[in-house]
């Protein structure tokens, strides 16, 4: 369920997926410059957004701007419905059990960094161990390095094997006493290697150890369920499951959330507050301090309503054509070597040209509007791991095509001429 | 916007094959220079005999501009005093930030003018820039050069990327 993309799954016959008529759905893709159109293969940094995100932020701040959980007036309480709406939204969408294990945030940075502070820093003592591996965004290193400096205790790294997949040959080892906490990328961002989580979480839940998936690249491409995961935490971003910039999610097991004490301290998180203490409301509301990313809460329900309409068995099925298309077609360029290649893989393309370097790729690929993601991806563990200074990378959405991926190598071809190659 | 005003056959040359790419034995200054957003990284040697520049190499990985620059750097300021490096700096800054718009002075740049193109890309300001940054540290002699520290510096906010 969470994890067919790479999988060959005999389908049922079923009408092809219409990426023409789903492209019509998201204005930007429309957009020429030079009678070029935009061939955007930038998806795992951003993507881009429908028309129904774009009408819903600008019905609610035309016609229904209040702020919420306070008013007792009708714009307000209509706010705060739309608001925790979305929260069971997001639960549906994760298949959480309750509404209450959704907190909002404003990305997974964020999300990382609330359960490196709220649970881990709690929970760490010198020598302790939180166990990451090679493969993680920066997002999923540095907040973990922070909580680990200051208690004493030390980041281990589940290796990673040439072809970009997760070395679990000694899990077993690395999972120790010491282990308070495995964080672990559900989707990488610069190979699209998918991980089996599953398998890592229930290893980990043998000897008790909780875990946090970061899922930011998983949501965009497939169907998740935490419960079927069974993993403590899920974080995702907004932005990058075609909904706004500065929202995303934290998912947490509801008794894990109720145990945790607040990551900031301001309105809406209290209970009752005095000078001398302060009594703490529960789970979602004591995370989310301060006036929260209202629109953004709602721009993200509009997305996930969207995705929610699609036929996934399709797209699903579209994006392994295009990965194996993309994969195929880029390696007949001469020179180039794919990086990451994973037996499973979400729709990302990362490549070196020898003798080009990234960034230089993706400035003349510019020149012909294909937008792609050069150098480290943010990182800079899986580039030392693999001996690559850089990649230029093609990752894709659902609204990519083909002919997006001919764009692509027909640029590459310039790049080529460029360098003389 | 053509490509070839960014990748002139200079360009190209120089990033095939970079003059003094090499570890220089018997430096007396050395930098490492690094820009953190793409990961281009440089060191750089210099002997400074007097105040001149003796003699100069360099080592590092970064793209074609990045390679180009550092190489067509260390050519053109092999055997010049630390103040004359430091004002073919100002010179070069000057060309490479200043708007497509605004008219430049390339006469005192020599072979440098070919990096003129790299202004009409200013997403790639600072992979130019960042062999003179590293340059500057060496002859400074704080060690260590970073675009991003440097576009906190007043003089370097047309940067632009």
């Amino acid at each position: 369920m969470s994890t067919t993309i790479g999988v060959s799954v005999p389908r049922r016959h079923t009408m092809a997926f219409d990426a023409e008529r789903v492209r019509a759905d998201f204005p930007i893709l429309a957009q020429a410059r030079n009678g070029q159109p935009l061939a955007y293969l930038d998806n795992a940094a951003t993507t881009q957004k429908p028309r129904r995100v774009l009408e819903t932020l600008q019905q609610y701040y035309a016609e229904e701007n209040a702020n919420i959980h306070r008013g007792v007036y009708r714009l307000s309480a209509a706010a705060t419905l739309a608001y925790e709406r979305v929260r069971a939204t997001v639960q549906r969408f994760l298949n959480a059990r309750d509404p209450h294990e959704i907190i909002f945030v404003r990305g997974t940075t964020e999300a990382i960094n609330l359960v490196a502070q709220s649970f881990g820093r709690p929970r760490l003592e010198a020598g302790d161990e939180i166990l990451l591996s090679t493969m993680e965004h920066h997002s999923n290193i540095v907040p973990w390095q922070l909580v680990a400096e200051a208690a004493g205790a030390r980041v281990r790294v589940i290796p990673m094997t040439d072809t970009g997949e997760l070395d679990l040959g000694t899990l077993d080892e690395l999972l120790t006493v010491r282990t308070r906490l495995v964080g672990v990328v559900h989707v990488s961002n610069s190979l699209g290697s998918v991980n089996p989580v599953a398998e890592i979480v229930r290893r980990a839940h043998e000897r008790g150890i909780p875990v946090l998936v970061d899922g930011a690249q998983a949501v965009p491409h497939f169907r998740v369920d935490v419960r079927a995961l069974d993993c403590d935490f899920y974080a995702f971003s907004g932005h990058k499951t075609f909904g706004p910039t500065g929202i995303g999610v934290l998912y947490g097991k509801a008794s894990h959330l109720q145990a945790m004490p607040p990551y900031q301290g301001g309105g809406e998180m209290i209970d009752r507050v005095t000078f001398e203490g302060t009594t703490f409301a529960p789970p979602p509301a004591r995370f989310e301090a301060g006036t929260p990313n209202i629109a953004g809460v709602i721009g993200l329900g509009a997305a996930l309503d969207y995705l929610h309409d699609l036929p996934w068995d399709e797209v699903e099925a579209h994006e392994r054509d295009l990965l194996r298309y993309a994969t195929s077609r880029v390696e007949s360029v001469p020179g180039v070597r794919v990086v990451g290649t994973a037996s499973e893989k979400a729709a990302v393309v990362s490549f070196i040209l020898e003798g080009v370097h990234a960034h230089d790729v993706g400035t003349i690929l510019d020149q012909y509007e294909v937008a792609v993601r050069t150098g480290h991806h943010c990182t800079q563990p899986v580039m030392d791991r693999l001996g690559v200074p850089a990649t230029t990378r093609a990752s894709f959405a659902f609204y990519n095509t083909r002919r997006d991926v001919d764009r692509l190598v027909d640029a590459l071809g310039e790049v080529c001429k460029v360098f003389g190659r | 916007m053509d490509l070839r005003d960014l990748y002139q056959q200079v360009i190209l040359d120089h990033n095939r094959s970079p003059r003094n790419f090499r570890k220089l034995e018997g430096a007396n200054r050395s930098a490492e220079g690094s820009n953190p957003l793409c990961g281009d990284r440089m060191t750089l040697y210099l002997i400074l005999e007097d105040d001149r520049i003796a003699d100069i190499g360099f080592e590092g990985t970064g793209c074609a501009i990045s390679q180009a620059s550092a190489s067509l750097m260390t050519a053109a300021v092999k055997g010049k005093s630390s103040k004359e490096a430091l004002d073919l700096f100002q010179a070069f800054h000057a060309m490479v930030t200043t708007p497509p718009s605004g008219s430049i002075e390339t006469a005192a740049l020599g072979k440098l003018a070919a990096l003129s193109g790299v202004r009409q890309y200013p997403a790639r300001v600072k992979c130019a820039n960042l062999a003179w940054h590293t340059l500057h540290a060496a002859l400074a002699g704080s060690g260590a050069a970073s675009t991003e520290a440097a576009m906190e510096q007043p003089d370097e906010t047309s940067t632009g990327a």
